[in-house]
């Protein structure tokens, strides 16, 4: 069966340069990094040449990048390394879980969290944040690009509220890196999290981008590796994935990839509306980053789209990867206003590079007569007015 | 029987749902296999009277990573797919509210009718798959000569499920599959093995999915409390068919048709749960005679072999899963039956399903007034 994969925002597959960057580092080249002989030598020349490409692609100092297993350890590393009881740190609605889920354990632990809303295209107002500060304002954390629409946030608004009230500015910009340009200067944040295996790396890598002269506490002690913001010894071959990943993603940018891929993703939205009735594009109106898009078909389950479309080859999701059946409709989508079962009609089609324009029309020529199909069998689409039927073929 | 035809396998991550699984792959059907998710265990836990963590039972983690396995091993597609709303709104709300109001509820009824032959079917069938099978022990069949699909009571008779079934419509019927309905218990685990399945010797499942340790006054207490509401007073006053007065109680809800113990009164004689005036909020008890009834009247009915009752009928009435079903003649009142039976029967339980057999065949039934 030929199989489609568009939920690169889950996770994306290596490219071959990547692997190929990263191959003599299981074998051949093992030692610890940490060492002090050959091996080790060796191994210590390849993360710092890693870690000089991760700098790069965001625009900062080689010292400024802490490696890290992934977004999530990223995430918790820059708050739980920061925040002490009492402080109080903001936030949005929209965040991940690894961003929502730690503050919340922050509230337990005797912080107080503000999370500020979005507007009906899931826009943070940097007037909300700028209100929300307050005596004990330690940090600001709103991500860059949400994983479930795409939708960039204003973080370079924010980041300068951040600096007039002279409060810590972390970003996930998870699934933000290779899609759009990230530079941390401009941004004017403290903190910013990327992850390998949202951008062609493989899963088990990210890094922590630290502004310099920003103490964090580290999350587990042990040896002095990164600085000593990240005891354990360096997954080496993960991290020269991440640089040379990073390198591609840079270069991606800039030859014109992205760019292709926002095409194919704007044919493919623009298609979907025009064949069916009763969907709509979530976040439209605000910036969103080339790759992703969201959409609502309404009248259906998108869990059951979502599983009837793999089972004809074509794998998307209905927002954030989840294993055993998340009951809530999304929080990004009803802190967009969405009502609660339009969220769970929603899709998430997220492009890769690997995505070609055959995949695109691959998709389209299942997804209306699946969705037509699933609308037919659903007891909300039969209780609508017999005159109403989808214009699709 | 060799097609193209997809179906969905409903699997629980049990032993018979597995084996229908591996029985139907190795026929080589095309298979999705489906866990519906119906309750969150973890809503409760810690609760009062709730287990701190729960392990083993149905729609958790350890019977969905069963299923996964099982599904992975024979390398059919497997999916989880959500379904606590409706079953929330269709088979653990009524559940409340029939006990509350002084009745006693049979939710895996509500969850045939509703959850696994209504909605999982019409998702199965959104997903490309027209039939799907279960792990029940019951039969269908189509009789040629009737024109309907009949459901029939499973071979091995210890395990028969056709009570909990007979809510289901022809359509319904004609679109499912039971493939161990044929079959013993001890013969399913043995094809189990042969078919080299990890869970061929995974204990059953015995109580109702959803209340952990079977005690489901517990159950309601929790589940009002994390709704948000209390517990309404149904406590009232102990009564004799007489009228006289001869305890409290706390809550008609503690109480069903036939209980003896956890009465809290102390008299020479056994005394019995008769009747439960939900209006009045009285529990009526007596001798373990009394509890005899020669008739009873079913509601909301649902015909499978016949089209609709026209005339009365004899057949054989089960009044309650461990019910011997008992001799009875069967006639339609407006949209009620009323069936009278030969030799009353004991502990007619509001609440509970009354399902008439010919043989082995279902006639049809509908819930007890």
């Amino acid at each position: 069966m030929r199989r489609v994969y568009m939920d690169n925002n889950a996770t994306s597959p290596l490219l071959p340069e990547v692997l190929e960057a990263m191959r003599p580092y299981f074998i051949e080249e093992f030692g610890n990094a940490s060492s002090i002989h050959h091996h080790g030598q060796s191994t210590r020349a390849a993360v710092e040449r890693a870690r000089e490409s991760v700098a790069a692609m965001l625009s900062c100092r080689a010292s400024e990048i802490v490696f890290t297993s992934g977004g999530t350890e990223g995430d918790n590393l820059a708050i739980f390394g920061l925040i002490k009881a009492g402080d109080h740190v903001i936030t949005s609605t929209i965040e991940h879980h690894a961003v929502l889920n730690a503050c919340k354990q922050l509230e337990k632990r005797g912080c107080e969290v503000t999370f500020v809303p979005v507007d009906g295209r899931g826009l943070v107002d940097p007037a909300d944040v700028k209100r929300a500060l307050r005596n004990n304002t330690k940090l600001i954390t709103i991500m860059m690009a949400n994983n479930e629409t795409g939708v960039v946030q204003p973080v370079k608004e924010i980041g300068r509220v951040a600096r007039e009230d002279d409060v810590y500015f972390h970003t996930d910009a998870v699934q933000a890196a290779g899609k759009v340009p990230i530079d941390v200067k401009e941004i004017g944040c403290d903190l910013l999290t990327i992850s390998g295996h949202k951008m062609h790396a493989p899963q088990g890598i990210g890094a922590l981008y630290v502004r310099k002269g920003t103490l964090i506490e580290p999350l587990f002690y042990g040896g002095n590796h990164e600085r000593q913001r990240r005891a354990g010894t360096e997954n080496v071959a993960g991290i020269v994935g991440l640089g040379k990943a990073a390198e591609l993603a840079q270069a991606g940018l800039a030859n014109g990839t992205i760019a292709r891929l926002g095409k194919l993703r704007d044919r493919l939205q623009a298609a979907l509306i025009g064949e069916l009735e009763d969907v709509g594009v979530n976040g439209e109106g605000a910036t969103r980053v080339p790759t992703t898009t969201n959409i609502h078909f309404d009248h259906i389950e998108g869990e059951a789209l979502v599983i009837a479309l793999d089972l004809k080859g074509l794998a998307v999701s209905t927002g954030a990867a989840c294993s055993s059946g998340a009951i809530e409709p999304s929080h990004v989508l009803t802190a967009m206003g969405l009502r609660p079962d339009q969220a769970r009609s929603s899709l998430r089609f997220s492009l890769g590079k690997q995505t070609t324009s055959a995949d695109i029309d691959f998709a389209l020529s299942m997804i209306p007569e699946t969705v037509a199909r699933l609308r037919e069998l659903s007891p909300v689409w039969q209780k609508r007015q017999p005159a109403v039927g989808s214009r699709q073929s | 029987m060799l097609n193209n035809e997809t179906i969905a396998v409903a699997m629980s991550g049990g032993v018979d749902s597995s084996t229908v699984a591996a029985m139907l792959r190795a026929e080589g059907h095309n298979l999705v296999g489906l866990t519906a998710q119906l309750w969150n265990q973890r809503r409760l836990a810690g609760k009062p009277g709730m287990p701190e963590q729960v392990h083993g039972r149905c729609c958790s983690i350890d019977d969905v990573y069963d299923a996964r396995r099982v599904a992975q091993d024979l390398g059919i597609p497997y999916y989880v797919v959500n379904h606590e709303e409706r079953f929330e709104q269709d088979v653990v709300r009524p559940f409340v509210a029939e006990y509350l109001s002084g009745r006693t509820p049979i939710p895996c009824s509500l969850c045939n009718n509703h959850l696994k032959f209504d909605s999982l079917l019409i998702e199965a069938r959104q997903i490309s798959a027209e039939k799907i099978a279960t792990g029940h022990y019951a039969r269908i069949e189509f009789d040629e000569s009737s024109q309907r699909w009949l459901l029939k009571r499973g071979v091995d008779e210890s395990r028969d499920q056709s009570y909990f079934l007979f809510g289901l419509t022809q359509e319904q019927l004609s679109r499912t599959l039971f493939p161990i309905g044929g079959m013993l218990k001890p013969d399913v685990r043995a094809k189990a093995r042969e078919l080299g399945l990890k869970i061929a010797e995974k204990p059953d499942s015995q109580e109702i999915c959803f209340v952990p340790g079977g005690d489901y006054t517990k159950f309601i207490d929790a589940y009002l409390e994390e709704s948000g509401e209390s517990l309404p007073d149904t406590s009232g006053e102990l009564v004799t068919t007489a009228g006289e007065v001869i305890g409290e109680h706390q809550g008609i809800h503690n109480f069903t048709v036939g209980q003896r113990k956890g009465l809290g009164v102390a008299t020479g004689n056994p005394l019995y749960v008769l009747h439960i005036n939900g209006a009045e909020r009285k529990v009526v008890v007596g001798g373990g005679d009394e509890l005899l009834s020669k008739t009873l009247r079913a509601r909301r009915l649902n015909w499978i072999s016949i089209a609709e009752l026209r005339e009365p009928m004899r057949v054989k009435a089960k009044i309650r899963h461990r019910h011997e079903a008992a001799d009875a003649t069967i006639e339609s009142i407006g949209d009620e039956v009323l069936a009278t039976f030969d030799i009353p029967q004991r502990a007619i339980t509001p609440g509970q399903a009354v399902v008439f057999y010919h043989d082995d065949v279902v006639v049809g039934g509908g819930w007890i007034a």
